[in-house]
């Protein structure tokens, strides 16, 4: 029991780690992170003035729901970029630092060290998402008596769940390949938002892209936001949504450790576990 | 108990060429056994095969054959064991250069399960030690010259308490000054703490003057394990070096690559 007890001592310590070193990182590299901040809201802006510019040729929508869809839809974008670009850099910007081999020769299990990476791509992507979201609606001058902002992030804090599982498959991607790796991530995140009406609704997909987009957790994310900033959905409008990403999250977590471990362990077999590649 | 039990352990890798896909041995059944508190110093030139062992006892490679055990645990399947036994300094010291050595320092003790309590003095003192300046503390890594990095990666090992360290060339591009800094470190650390080590090098007059026993390392193969003096007198060798070319067949420089990842 004592045994049992210390093991899980160090692991919470070692989670800490993996979080503390995050924060020295966005500490050391504030003015960068401000500066992909501004991208991010210029990015956003680009997307957002879509809803103005469908009046401006003679469509005929309701404006402000138009700019709030595509606001949310802008936003998840980022969230998950960043989820995904966080653990993603659990192998890709180690082994750019060199210091890979130290933190895969440190006594800290892998799950541990994972999900360290998710809780802090969480809160940091949170943060993010709220600024961004905040200062885009602000621009167009957005109005969103209705809101239920409480039931949006608790959607969002259980879609984090596969975005971390899924993640998790991704950051394995650097280990097997140190040269495309990275990118093929991003092709990942791609695939999973133009699925999952991030802009559209998905009935606009062709049929083989609306099946796919029940198993994507993005789907049920966007709806689920949409439906609470929108519409001022509360959680028990939501229980389709919110079920259906805990089922997700239930089977890509593990699925993403089980593929992170097998990566690592080919990367291991093969000696690509190391700075240079 | 012994620290370490090297058998056999043999590792290749595939290595593409003009001619396709080849398999090139790094090491081919290495044998060697280290006792508690000795130093084994293991000699070769670049491409003999030195940081291939090293990364198999630190857990990052998966052998071929043969087996390997710390302290009576095996290297390959109780990694978690054996990770908090060993420590590691390589060639190049591996840090966020954007952070501090006490950043650096910090998150890397967590991994090891020490609490922010336990290395809130433990820190200072350790690169009081190591003869790290207090000032440049908090200064990022990138702004201190290799041999002030190197100390601070000798700061993070023994931070950590391992029982085993392993110094893969760890004075390897140093100042005269910074090396010799660093090897006194290495005779304080034995001296003090109830370490073994593992020293691979290429350096002749360092092996020599730190380790208990000699090993040379080529090819891939270890050719012998002994003391210095009896090494040198078994080759009829007034050097290492002479040593080295008797064993080998070859110019110390000269090695067979054997170390391809």
């Amino acid at each position: 029991m004592r045994t049992m007890s210390l093991a899980l001592r160090h692991e919470l310590v070692g989670l800490s780690g993996v979080i503390e070193r995050n924060i020295y990182l966005v500490k050391r590299y504030i003015w960068w992170d401000i500066a992909f901040f501004l991208w991010t809201v210029a990015n956003t802006l680009t997307i957002v003035f879509i809803a103005k510019g469908i009046p401006a040729v003679g469509g005929k929508i309701d404006v402000e729901k138009v700019t709030t869809i595509l606001l949310v839809g802008a936003v998840i974008w980022a969230y998950l970029g960043i989820i995904f670009e966080i653990l993603t850099e659990t192998v890709a910007w180690e082994r750019w630092e060199g210091t890979i081999e130290y933190t895969f020769m440190a006594p800290l299990s892998r799950p541990v060290h994972l999900i360290g990476m998710g809780l802090f791509a969480i809160g940091y992507g949170v943060i993010r998402a709220a600024l961004l979201f905040g200062v885009v609606a602000a621009f167009f001058g957005l109005h969103l008596h209705n809101a239920n902002y409480p039931a949006a992030l608790v959607v969002l804090m259980v879609a984090s769940i596969s975005f971390i599982g899924i993640g998790m498959m991704t950051a394995v991607l650097p280990l097997i390949s140190p040269e495309k790796g990275t990118q093929l991530g991003f092709v990942a995140q791609g695939l999973l938002l133009v699925v999952s009406g991030v802009y559209y609704p998905v009935s606009v997909l062709p049929g083989w892209m609306q099946a796919l987009s029940t198993i994507s957790p993005a789907t049920y994310a966007l709806r689920g936001c949409r439906a609470a900033i929108i519409n001022g959905a509360g959680l028990s409008d939501l229980t389709t949504e919110i079920w259906a990403l805990l089922v997700i999250g239930a089977v890509s977590v593990p699925l993403g450790l089980w593929t992170f471990r097998t990566g690592e362990r080919y990367a291991k077999k093969h000696g690509k576990l190391k700075r240079s590649g | 108990m012994k620290a370490l039990e090297v058998h056999n352990l043999r590792k290749e890798f595939t290595r593409r060429d003009g001619r396709g896909k080849r398999r090139v041995a790094a090491l081919k059944g290495v044998d060697f056994e280290i006792e508690r508190g000795e130093c084994v110093a293991i000699l070769g030139p670049n491409g003999s095969g030195k940081s291939t062992l090293v990364r198999l006892l630190s857990t990052l490679l998966l052998p071929d054959g043969g087996d390997a055990r710390v302290f009576g645990h095996d290297a390959f399947r109780e990694t978690r064991v054996v990770r908090r036994l060993v420590n590691r300094v390589s060639v190049e010291a591996s840090f966020f250069k954007k952070m501090s050595a006490v950043e650096n320092l910090s998150y890397a003790a967590r991994f090891y399960g020490l609490r922010p309590s336990e290395t809130r003095d433990a820190i200072p003192e350790i690169l009081r030690r190591v003869g790290f300046p207090a000032d440049r503390r908090d200064e990022p890594m990138e702004n201190l010259s290799r041999g002030m990095q190197q100390k601070v990666a000798l700061a993070r090992a023994l931070l950590t308490s391992p029982i085993l360290l392993l110094l893969d060339e760890p004075t390897t591009g140093l100042d005269p000054r910074s090396k010799q800094e660093v090897q006194q470190f290495i005779r304080e650390v034995r001296a003090e703490h109830d370490a073994t080590v593992l020293l691979c090098t290429h350096d002749l007059a360092e092996a020599e003057s730190l380790a208990d026993r000699v090993g040379i390392l080529d090819g891939g193969a270890l050719l012998c394990l002994e003391p210095a003096d009896e090494l040198k007198a078994r080759y009829n060798a007034e050097t290492l070096e002479e040593a080295f070319f008797a064993a080998s067949g070859h110019a110390f420089e000269n090695g067979e690559g054997g170390d391809h990842k």
